[in-house]
């Protein structure tokens, strides 16, 4: 069947199910050949569901894929990259204990001198710098990321997929990224940009599809529509606005106080804490920055009270001016502590236990024992009260936690540790993976906590949000903590020269 | 036409509790077909294994006493599966059991203090578990696996249970045989109806099923090893200890595990010698899978593997049936469970690409 | 030949059981496959084994059925743990049981039998060396085949393009199946490959090492095997080190009862299994160089699903 010539890739009626959820419904999206198309839509649109049906990663249950008018059966991964496909995934598809040649040579055909010769080349042809004998494990976000790109670049490459590529780099490397995909362009190549940032998406491409609930809502030229009318397509409504106002009531000394902190990683590839010193006051937000994998899981960990160092010095972490460096998770959480982390399943939340196993989970000491036997009553009221009040959709208390989604889920733990009434909260990623509504609904309960004079502490890795609510940032690069910035005073580049450490002294505005 | 599993998003209660009786139909079939080829009766072989067990009274207490030990080991195992600490040597923590508990009226051959017994409890009790301690400091300090911990402990104590019963704990009047003289009465568990072999020991694997049921359906500190299993993150991240859970799962077992092998020792047996066991270490890993790791339908797993050990007995006489056969048949028990046991948290869907295949064809 | 040169013949002899069981295992568990079944692998093969060559007096035939069935017992293994998604852990004893009972079975009407073992290979001017030649160039030509083996396997784990895909599907197998690369194929292939291994370590063990038959006969020396692999920290060359170790260990009770020696036999028929716990603890008591060695996705299954 011959279709439109114009068409590089086009996947007609594409739908995908995952159990209950109907992640693609009957989603059409036409490529043209040398075009940047943009896939836009806010998290859990869809989006990353249509790449992995677009590259054969998984099948889908209905819908036709057709490659230049021709339609493809049985499509997969390596029909896609035969015909000329790349991609670059979100989480990469790298091997830590291989190295960078190992790496392409697992998909690249050639012996390892021609291979070497190759990445030398086209990384000098796109400026995207690599060591083809390092080993994966040792290479940052920014690096791993060019490696998926020269593997896609060394294949004979028509159309090359990114799943939200810039979420791990910092404002400077963004426009480095972009330069290369425009030269790509120049060369012929289509270029098919998953995300959810409108600006980037203006910016950079040519057509834009639009996705929510798992349909498409629109296919747009992004530079003739305003970013209201972006927004709307991609969630329905308009983005809401936090208004930004100033902590009131900061107290008096630091709830949070981190003193010369260095901690060595068991893991040889991971980073090492260095000389953090770090503080955080009641009635503030605070807020870590950087690109993930710098230090944040390390220093997640240690001031949760899950990676308990003995040999620390006795004064490197105190809550509420009492030293915490060698107590555990438990006495830190009696002394007001709450702790929200970045993996939800399998860490904040048992994925296959109920909502109510889930808030016994950590909110165990608030009457739901009697002499070391579980209160059901008291459990089930606890988390009835915390699904009414953080508006977590669910089917009930026994619903588990693997059926929220990721929204809903994140409301549940939120509610969970603020039902504990902390005086000092910590929270990594709060809105990764979160809709547009829960995490604005999250961001809005982080201000009203400050209001009451709660300490708060955020690592996330996007900087709008610490632009949104925090009232002072520290930026963490490789394990090594900025001074204090007071937000109102610094501006997204400054924070992201401190991201890729080409900070001058003289322009910090350390506070 | 080809079918791939898909993660069901709650795990399936009705499949639940089909699973161990698809097992059992499936191994029955596959162990019918292997004593096809083998020539045997397949009728008169099931017929030994599942109906002659309840043709007397006396096999019936028979069941019993078989049904005790593995009661109490897979009840106890099943608290550690949960946790995902993997003790495979209740076997080495049963014989050690029966050592401590056999020193008693091997040094006190002609006492008859009340006390006898009792002591012989405690000392079973704290011989299973010192034994299973060696795997849990080694664990805990070492990050030593636990897996090949217990095993190897199990290859030693074997060892030194053939070092007493060929040396100084030997019996002088036995003509040499490996095995310690018999046990006096106040040493022996008296027997529930006179004349058969099952005796008040069965009070014991009663009474710690009662405790594991409690255990792990209503206090936190079983709440905390099943986090623990599912999610050690967030067992972490709650702050639990994951060196609490190791030290917990390993203590109970190595308790349960030497009472067992005292009740062996102060019952059926009523001495030392070198099969004290029976391999009820074993089958109560099996016991264990086959009742869901649940309490209760550890009970029924345990009734069931009891009657075909006696089955086994009976098949190894009236149908020539050699006695590795049960082995066989619980190792098949245990494949076919965890095969079926897919079922509850994955569904089969048609795969797609293949489907179409078929339609265009 | 002088007790010593006995002795550490008898070393390489004892050793190539655990080497053959153990690179097979290794080759499992790189692509991320733990299969605690070696036991019952090596049980059945070695009944087997044993059968054929007694009954056709051919150790080349009996080697080769011995393989097939321990490729046959895996690939219950395999069917379980990679088609049905079981548990890693639970499907390897479960195969372990059913091989223990299988090989009693088999070798039921040949308890207590025993055969000629083959002659040894004795290499031409190399054996005629004083000391060196009967330690070394005096030994069964499986013997040196193993040694070869283990060069030939760590080569192409290493330096290969499967070597890489194993390692790949034992490292991240969603990124592998990415890739195109069919991680359940290459698993099953692995595991089969770690199945054949086992075969011949069983044939070895009952025809050649000790050429008789007798229920149980393994004796925890899948254990060990499995052990090794640990205590090789999945390098090949170490791997080679730590069975010759325990041969040498294995062999303890020969020694000290043609020295004299007044130890009891039971500690020593006890002494692989008590080095085996206190190597086992040396070596993981590094936890960082033991997770930095482990292929990633060890023992864990891989059911292809996205996360939602």
């Amino acid at each position: 069947m011959h279709e439109d010539q114009s068409s590089l890739l086009s996947l007609r009626g594409l739908t995908k199910i995952y159990g209950s959820l109907i992640a693609n419904d009957a989603v059409d999206l036409n490529v043209t050949p040398g075009s940047i198309h943009a896939v836009l839509g806010e998290n859990g649109a869809g989006k990353s569901t249509l790449m992995k049906l677009a590259y054969g990663v998984v099948p889908p249950d209905a819908g036709e894929i057709y490659w230049e008018g021709e339609k493809v059966d049985h499509w997969n991964t390596s029909i896609a990259r035969e015909l000329g496909i790349g991609m670059v995934f979100q989480h990469f598809s790298l091997f830590e204990t291989l190295s960078v040649v190992e790496n392409i040579a697992l998909t690249i055909k050639g012996t390892r001198k021609e291979l070497i010769d190759r990445i030398n080349d086209v990384s000098a042809e796109y400026q995207l710098e690599i060591e083809p004998d390092a080993m994966v494990s040792s290479l940052s976000v920014g690096q791993r990321q060019r490696v998926e790109i020269i593997r896609c670049l060394l294949q004979d490459l028509k159309l090359l997929i990114l799943d939200e590529p810039t979420s791990v780099l910092p404002p400077q490397h963004v426009r480095a990224l972009f330069d290369a995909l425009r030269k790509l362009q120049d060369n012929g190549v289509a270029i098919l940009y998953i995300s959810h940032k409108l600006e980037e998406i203006r910016e950079l491409c040519d057509t834009a599809t639009i996705l929510r609930n798992g349909k498409v809502t629109g296919i747009i030229d992004p530079n003739k529509k305003t970013a209201h009318e972006l927004a709307t397509l991609m969630i329905g409504r308009d983005i809401p606005k936090i208004e930004q106002r100033q902590s009131a009531n900061k107290s008096e000394a630091a709830v949070l106080k981190i003193s010369n902190l260095s901690v060595t990683n068991p893991d040889p590839f991971g980073p090492e804490l260095k000389d953090i010193n770090l503080s955080v006051f009641g009635g503030e937000i605070v807020g870590i920055a950087g690109v993930s994998g710098n230090g944040q899981q390390e220093l997640g960990r240690i001031i949760s009270g899950e990676d308990l160092r003995k040999d620390l010095p006795k004064s490197a972490i105190e809550i509420l001016g009492q030293s915490v460096t060698d107590k555990d998770v438990t006495s830190r959480r009696d002394l007001g502590f709450s702790f929200v982390p970045e993996e939800r399943l399998g860490r904040g939340a048992v994925p296959p236990m109920s909502l109510n196993q889930n808030a016994l989970l950590t909110a165990f000491k608030d009457g739901m024992l009697k002499n070391g036997f579980i209160q059901n009553n008291a459990v089930s009221q606890f988390t009835k009260k915390c699904i009414d009040d953080f508006k977590v959709k669910c089917s009930g208390t026994s619903a588990t936690a693997n059926s929220l989604s990721g929204g809903n889920l994140q409301k549940f733990l939120v509610g969970r540790e603020l039902m504990l009434a902390p005086k000092f909260l910590f929270m990594s990623q709060p809105t990764w993976g979160v809709d547009v509504g829960a995490a604005n609904e999250i961001r809005q309960k982080l201000i009203g906590l400050r209001e009451s004079g709660v300490a708060i502490l955020v690592i996330s890795e996007e900087l709008e949000e610490l632009f949104e609510i925090t009232d002072r940032i520290y930026v963490l690069r490789s394990g090594r903590l900025s001074p204090s910035l007071k937000t109102s005073d610094v501006t997204p580049d400054e924070i992201g020269e401190y991201m890729i450490g080409e900070t001058r002294e003289e322009t910090a505005h350390a506070v | 036409m080809q079918f791939e599993f898909e993660r069901r998003i709650t795990p399936s209660r009705r499949v639940m509790l089909a699973v161990p009786f698809i097992t059992i139909a499936i191994t029955v079939v596959l162990s019918g077909i292997m004593l096809l080829i083998q020539g045997k009766s397949v009728g008169l072989t099931f017929y030994a294994f599942f109906i002659e067990p309840f043709e007397s009274a006396y096999s019936i207490s028979e069941i019993f006493l078989k049904f005790g030990p593995l009661l109490l080991i897979a009840q106890a195992l099943a608290i550690g599966f949960r946790a995902k600490i993997w003790n495979i040597g209740a076997e080495g923590q049963m014989i050690m059991g029966a050592i401590l508990a056999g020193s008693v009226p091997v040094y006190f051959t002609d006492s008859s203090s009340i006390f006898m017994l009792p002591a012989m409890i405690v000392l079973g009790a704290l011989g299973g578990m010192a034994w299973a301690a060696i795997a849990a400091f080694l664990k805990t300090q070492y990050n030593a696996n636990e897996i090949l911990v217990t095993l190897m402990l199990t290859s030693i104590a074997l060892q030194i249970l053939y070092y007493l019963l060929l040396g100084p704990w030997k019996d002088p009047m036995g003509f040499n045989f490996p095995q310690t003289v018999m046990f006096q009465d106040a040493a022996l568990f008296p027997p529930i109806i006179f004349g058969f072999r099952l005796n008040y020991s069965l009070v014991i694997p009663i009474l710690f099923t009662i405790f594991a049921w409690i255990y792990m359906e209503k206090r936190f500190g079983g709440f905390q090893l099943v986090v623990g299993g599912l999610a050690p993150q967030a067992a972490t991240y709650a702050g639990f200890s994951s060196k609490g859970a190791v030290w917990k799962s390993l203590l109970i077992a190595g308790m349960a595990a030497g009472l067992a092998g005292m009740s062996e020792v102060a019952g059926p047996i009523g001495q030392l010698q070198r099969s004290v066991t029976s391999g009820y270490g074993y089958s109560a890993i099996i016991v264990a899978y086959l009742g869901a790791l649940h309490p209760i339908g550890i009970i029924f797993a345990a009734f069931f593997l009891a009657v075909i050990h006696i089955g086994g007995d009976i098949a190894l006489v009236s149908a020539d049936l050699p006695i590795s056969s049960v082995h066989i048949f619980q190792g098949l028990l245990l494949v076919t469970y965890l095969a079926s046991y897919t079922f509850v948290n994955y569904r089969l869907k048609p795969n797609r690409a293949n489907q179409e295949q078929m339609e265009g064809a | 030949m002088t007790p010593i040169e006995f002795f550490l013949a008898g070393t390489m002899s004892a050793a190539t059981v655990f080497l053959l069981a153990a690179l097979g295992e290794l080759v499992a568990e790189k692509s991320g496959m733990l299969n605690l079944g070696v036991e019952g692998m090596m049980a059945v093969s070695a009944a087997v084994g044993f059968v054929v060559t007694y009954q056709t007096g051919n150790h080349f035939l009996g080697f080769a059925i011995a393989g097939i069935a321990g490729i046959l017992v895996s690939l219950v293994f395999a069917v379980v743990s990679i088609t049905f998604l079981a548990n890693q852990v639970a499907t390897g004893l479960a195969v372990g049981i059913l091989g223990l009972g299988l090989s009693a079975l088999i070798g039921k009407q040949h308890e207590s039998l025993t055969i000629t073992p083959p002659g040894t290979l004795n290499i031409p001017i190399l054996s005629d060396i004083p000391f060196i030649g009967p330690v070394f160039f005096q030994q069964n030509i499986v013997v040196y085949l193993t040694i070869l083996l283990a060069i030939a396997i760590s080569f192409c784990l290493n330096k290969t393009r499967l070597g890489l895909a194993i390692r790949a599907a034992g490292e991240n197998p969603k990124a592998a199946e990415a890739l195109s690369y069919r991680v359940k194929m290459i698993r099953y292939g692995s595991v089969a490959f770690g199945g054949l291994l086992a075969g011949f370590a069983g044939a070895y063990a009952s025809t050649i090492y000790t050429p008789l038959w007798a229920d149980g006969m393994i004796a925890g020396r899948g254990w060990i095997a499995v052990a090794l692999v640990v205590f090789g920290t999945w390098k090949t060359g170490r791997i080679f080190l730590g069975a010759y170790l325990f041969g040498m260990v294995s062999l303890g009770e020969l020694v000290a009862q043609s020295l004299g020696i007044g130890i009891p036999s039971q500690l020593l028929s006890a002494m692989p299994f008590i080095v085996t716990i206190i190597v086992l603890a040396v070596i993981s008591s590094n936890g960082a160089r033991l997770k930095l060695h482990a292929p990633y996705a060890l023992g864990e299954t891989y059911d292809g699903s996205e996360p939602r």
